[in-house]
């Protein structure tokens, strides 16, 4: 794909083959057809059925308002794909150029997306994660089914787990009257995403609803009856809790595993990219013809010091697909870079919790309005000086000024004062538990000598 | 810097002589983003920089914090949440927005759809067979008047009485102590006291007789933020019902202008009904209702495109030349109902974004949609028509059309 006679000539007659059919993998084929690719268009997706939108899962789904096969992703334009569905891929071959499948099919592409996301990940032992009333929500079949347990009327919900699923599980129970036992590893819940201070919040809101919080705690066994079905959990601490119906929010897995011999920097912490979505391979050197969006990508941010960042945000697969669908048909000159800010939503306790940026690039976090105690106030977070994110609880409407911040590399603290002046307008240290290495298992082997002949293998007995 | 003086392009606007057409002479603002006047204010005109204020948390809306308030802008008593900040503001608009829109009253504009196309219908009816009608007086204000008396709870019979009132408010608005008569603003203030009144009494008799109107609920209703006091009841009904009909009728009549003036697009509305839809909002941006706020307070000093704007001043911001920003929007002079990515400031933008937009689509939608079906060739009595005074809600004051055999 040198000159732009070859460009011309692929947008009209070119083989795209999109590895992942949901949010991310739709709205690039969109898009490839929006920047005129006329081209043939492949779809591989592991579930079947038409794509469809996953923040109602925990949320609308759950509380039966809204039934699960009715989260179907609007269509913005006819894709005009061969959709190839309920068989994942199970290899890339780059030396080829085709994808397999786990049938045993292979599917010949001159350009392939990857946007397989990620899945939820399961309860440890698998014996138990088998139990009759154990759960995990990624799917619409996983929701349906635990939307089917909750409507049965549970004597009690252990929710394993308080990041942001794992709360919203836990509000829908409260909203639906059903007593909840939420446990979670950390100090607070919602800590790992926005720090202490916010999880002292988030704890305060769950207990005031009611919900039987247990923090720093783990669980260590879900024990069943005779007839397979869970009755009780036992914690670390010694404790136990009864619950016929038990959800596990651990967060996901990236589906990276059939990648592992491609050659692709991919493993546990998603597809290394350009900001232009092309993967990189196992060297660190820039693919032409492999593109990477979604959750599943991980991307550099110039923002934040260009560090490659992961994030499962649904506004993130949107542009993240739109950029990496326009640099698929687009020669190097016109190339996009993703830079947009991360933009985050949730929906709890009847508290609309939004954040702008990434609130862990921070060392400290501060309430610039609004009132804590009243659920109703944003916070800014800092970084060596300037901000970097920022998170509302039912304040939404302010975040646009907050990007603007971070944007422009503003000063951290933001000056004050404004006339919904928090009480206490102090900075305090951001306190996440612990550093999380983001790139965990990423071990690797160097062999050769002469520059022409270096080269990295993945070492992966060490993961 | 972006900072010079040009107080003669915003005399300009300002004075009646430019009101059929100040696009102009807002690109000429434009070259200005924020433009310091002679008097210490600032007129704000560019797309970005409005957007931007109007998401900053410095920017307030309560007189108290301008340090030189022009005579009249205090209004007497409890102000409305339009001219309040957080933490007030938010609770107000809350506690009205309970009985008007989502989560708590999700249903309510699209279960008023079938009572506006009746509506439309029977003014629509009067039509048949007339060779000229006023679109303002016949149609555009007769209109949402008679929605938002219905949705308040507002005797429709008493609208002679409050219409005057409405009239006397309105042209008090941008009163200039400088160039305006005293009498003016005497009017304005007179004319507020009474309309205040007038919805007192009305509130009085809705005390512990909850009815569907929003007067009622508002007197009856307990909810998580408790009760507004009597005050704060009218000083939000007296909002919603200046708000409510003062700016739609604009809306309704500067469509019908702009279709007569793109028969192509006209004749499309007929064939495609779902246009309408696009339509309004490239209307919203175009020839919106609401041309300018007249003014905000800087609550803090607040740094805009490179200009620091002192505490206390005052800021007035062009939401109608923001709308028309060639950098944010392309080929902004062309009207075009097919516009994507058509984020406009025709409602503003950020905490204060039109409360009642939702309804004020609905509207402009049917009534325009209804319209362009039922009259017979229509053609333009006179472009420009005679334009109202006010450079705030702009809008004409009479819009003759002929139809039928020509």
């Amino acid at each position: 794909m040198t000159s732009a006679d070859n460009l011309q000539a692929f947008k009209r007659a070119g083989r795209i083959v999109v590895v992942g059919a949901s949010l991310a993998g739709l709205r690039a084929a969109e898009a490839l057809r929006g920047e005129g690719f006329t081209g043939s268009l492949t779809m591989i997706g592991d579930e079947l059925g038409e794509p469809y939108d996953r923040p109602p899962l925990s949320k609308q789904v759950l509380t039966g308002w809204v039934p699960a096969d009715n989260t179907k992703l609007p269509r913005r334009r006819d894709v005009d794909a061969e959709w190839l569905l309920g068989v994942p891929a199970s290899g890339l071959d780059l030396a080829n150029n085709h994808v397999r499948l786990a049938d045993g099919r292979e599917v010949p592409f001159d350009r392939v997306l990857i946007s397989t996301g990620v899945r939820a990940r399961p309860w440890f032992v698998e014996s138990e994660a088998a139990l009759d009333g154990v759960f995990v929500v990624r799917t619409r079949e996983h929701a349906e089914a635990l939307q089917r347990a909750l409507a049965a009327g549970p004597s009690r919900v252990l929710v394993i787990g308080a990041g942001f699923t794992g709360s919203e599980i836990a509000s829908v129970c409260r909203e639906r009257d059903i007593p909840v036992t939420v446990a979670e590893l950390a100090p607070a819940p919602l800590v790992g995403a926005l720090g202490a201070m916010i999880g002292d919040v988030a704890a305060d809101v769950q207990r005031a609803h009611g919900v039987d919080l247990r923090c720093g705690v783990k669980v260590t066994q879900l024990e069943g009856d005779a007839q397979g079905r869970l009755r009780r959990a036992h914690f670390d601490d010694g404790t136990t809790v009864d619950a016929d119906v038990a959800v596990v929010a651990l967060g996901g897995i990236r589906n990276t595993d059939w990648l592992r011999d491609s050659g692709l920097a991919a493993g546990v912490w998603g597809i290394a990219c350009d900001t232009g979505c092309r993967a990189l391979d196992l060297n660190g050197l820039v693919t032409d013809d492999v593109f990477v969006a979604g959750d599943v990508a991980r991307c550099p941010n110039p923002i934040y010091e260009y560090r490659l960042i992961s994030l499962e945000h649904w506004a993130n697969a949107v542009e993240q697909a739109e950029v990496a669908a326009h640099n698929m048909v687009s020669g190097q000159a016109d190339r996009w870079p993703h830079l947009t800010l991360p933009l985050f939503w949730s929906i709890q306790f009847g508290i609309n919790i939004k954040s702008v940026g990434v609130p862990t690039f921070a060392d400290e976090v501060v309430v610039t309005q609004g009132s804590v105690p009243d659920h109703r106030f944003v916070a800014a977070y800092g970084y060596r000086g300037r901000v970097t994110a920022a998170v509302s609880f039912n304040n939404a409407k302010w975040l646009d000024h907050y990007r603007r911040l971070i944007e422009t590399a503003a000063p951290f603290p933001p000056p004050c004062p404004t006339p919904d002046q928090p009480a206490d307008t102090k900075p305090v240290p951001v306190d996440f538990p612990g550093p999380a290495l983001l790139a965990q298992g990423a071990t690797v082997v160097v062999t050769g000598h002469d520059p022409s002949e270096r080269r990295v293998t993945a070492a992966y007995q060490h993961r | 810097m972006t900072t010079t003086q040009t107080p003669d392009t915003l005399r300009r606007i300002l004075d009646y002589s430019s009101r059929a057409d100040p696009y102009p002479l807002y690109a000429e603002l434009r070259e200005t983003p924020v433009a310091r006047q002679e008097d210490g204010s600032f007129v704000i005109s560019t797309y970005r920089e409005i957007s931007d204020i109007l998401h900053n948390p410095h920017l307030s809306s309560d007189t108290r914090n301008l340090s030189c308030p022009t005579e009249g802008m205090q209004a007497e008593g409890t102000p409305a949440f339009i001219n309040l900040d957080p933490p007030e503001h938010d609770r107000l608009r809350r506690l009205a927005m309970r009985h008007f829109g989502p989560p708590h009253t999700p249903g309510l504009v699209t279960g008023m759809e079938g009572a506006l196309t009746t509506a439309v219908g029977h003014l629509i009816d009067d039509f048949a067979g007339k060779e000229r009608i006023d679109v303002v007086d016949d149609f555009a204000y007769p209109f949402p008047v008679a929605v938002i008396c219905h949705l308040l709870g507002v005797p429709r019979e008493d609208e002679p009485r409050f219409h005057r009132w409405v009239d006397d408010l309105i042209n008090s608005i941008d009163y200039n102590p400088k160039t305006d008569p005293k009498e003016k603003l005497d009017k304005g203030v007179q004319a507020r006291k009474d309309l205040r009144q007038y919805l007192g009494g009305l509130l009085e008799r809705r005390h512990g007789h909850p009815g569907d109107d929003l007067l009622s609920r508002l007197a009856n209703d307990d909810g998580p933020d408790g009760r507004m006091t009597d005050e704060e009841i009218v000083a939000t009904a007296n909002l919603l019902l200046i708000a409510g009909h003062e700016t739609t009728v604009n809306l309704i009549t500067n469509g019908m202008l702009t279709l007569l003036r793109h028969p192509h697009v006209l004749q499309r509305l007929c064939e495609e009904p779902d246009l309408v839809v696009p339509l309004v909002e490239e209307l919203l941006r175009y020839e919106p209702p609401v041309h300018i706020i007249p003014w905000r307070a800087a609550y803090s000093d607040i740094t805009v495109a490179g200009t620091t704007i002192p505490k206390g001043a005052q800021i007035m911001l062009m939401l109608a030349s923001g709308s028309r920003d060639p950098n944010r929007f392309h080929d902004p002079d062309r009207f075009d109902p097919d516009r994507r990515d058509n984020q406009h400031l025709g409602f503003g933008s950020g905490i204060h974004l039109c409360f009642g937009g939702p309804l004020a689509r609905r509207e402009a939608q049917i009534a325009l949609g209804q319209l362009v079906r039922h009259l017979d060739r229509p053609r333009l009595v006179a472009d420009p028509p005679p334009y109202r005074r006010s450079p705030v809600l702009r809008g004409p004051i009479h819009l003759y059309v002929e139809q039928g055999a020509a």
